[in-house]
């Protein structure tokens, strides 16, 4: 049995570098649906995150010479559609600059106050469409600085190193901006998925 | 013993396993006796696990034909330009 495994990213990386045709638009086929993730997680805006979606990839194959492969490949893109992402959103934000402490403090801090067990399992009772929408819409709820410290470790999966490096960030910072995130979005989905177990015993 | 305040404080290093076997045996022992933190702790993960399993969206096929022609543009551009 020959097994034809597709062509590492790094592989791809080289052969665009010295000229061949479909190497770089594979790249982009490849990871094209994760940066347009990025980006519309972090600019909230269906306009700005495709042309962030587009100028990643016209930065990318610019800059693909000073790619040295000392981060993968994608860490590398995901870097760049953050940046993007962010020069949006400060664009957006022509009014009142809300600092990022100020921010911050509004954030809920790490308050529960929803306690209660899930009905089952969501991903069993709900299309894998209507996750997405509800993920998206809770992700934006959130603030910056709390947004773009979730979207690089727990839906990108980038590590606390990177995403601290990217973000610029210490790592007691990217801890426990990650950690107030998780705990916000927990709250907000158990108040969707919470057993109604009130209800379901009203009538005795 | 840890308190549920302490609990919390460390949940994330939990979750990501980044935690010295000792402190990790007494929050495991924690959550185990503490109702309110076993609640926080499932559903922490469960609200994890369902925004890493969700594949993202594809691209909306206009999107991505005028993604594709601009990166052939720039090829291009490239290759005359050398
Ligand atoms: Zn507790």
């Amino acid at each position: 049995m020959t097994s034809t495994e597709p062509p590492t990213d790094e592989h791809l990386v080289e052969l665009a570098k010295t000229g061949d045709n479909g190497a770089f638009p594979e790249l982009v086929k490849r990871y094209s649906r994760r940066i347009l993730r990025v980006a519309r997680n972090i600019t909230n805006n269906d306009e700005d995150s495709e042309d962030v979606l587009q100028e990643t990839f016209m930065k990318a194959y610019t800059h693909l010479d000073g790619f040295q492969g000392n981060s993968r490949f994608y860490t590398w893109l995901v870097r760049i559609a953050m940046n993007e992402s962010l020069m949006k959103l400060r664009k957006r934000k022509t009014g009142r600059v809300v600092s990022l402490d100020e921010e911050l403090s509004t954030g809920e801090d790490t308050i529960t106050r929803e306690i209660a067990v899930w009905e089952g399992n969501p991903e069993d009772r709900y299309s894998q469409e209507e996750l997405r929408e509800l993920l998206d819409t809770t992700i934006a709820s959130l603030p910056e600085g709390f947004r773009t410290v979730f979207v690089l470790r727990d839906v990108e999966e980038l590590s606390t190193e990177e995403t601290a490096d990217m973000l610029g960030l210490s790592i007691p910072a990217v801890k426990s901006r990650l950690l107030r995130a998780r705990l916000q979005l927990r709250e907000k989905l158990t108040r969707v998925f919470k057993q109604k177990g009130d209800d379901a015993f009203a009538f005795l | 013993m840890p308190s549920c305040k302490d609990f919390l404080r460390e949940l994330t290093d939990y979750l990501d396993s980044c935690l010295d076997p000792e402190t990790k045996k007494e929050l495991d022992k924690h959550v185990e006796e503490c109702p309110t933190c076993w609640v926080i702790l499932d559903t922490t993960k469960k609200t994890l696990k369902i925004y890493k399993g969700c594949a993202p969206k594809a691209v909306p096929a206009a999107l991505e034909d005028k993604l594709m022609a601009a990166v052939q543009a720039k090829m291009a551009e490239r290759k005359c330009g050398q």
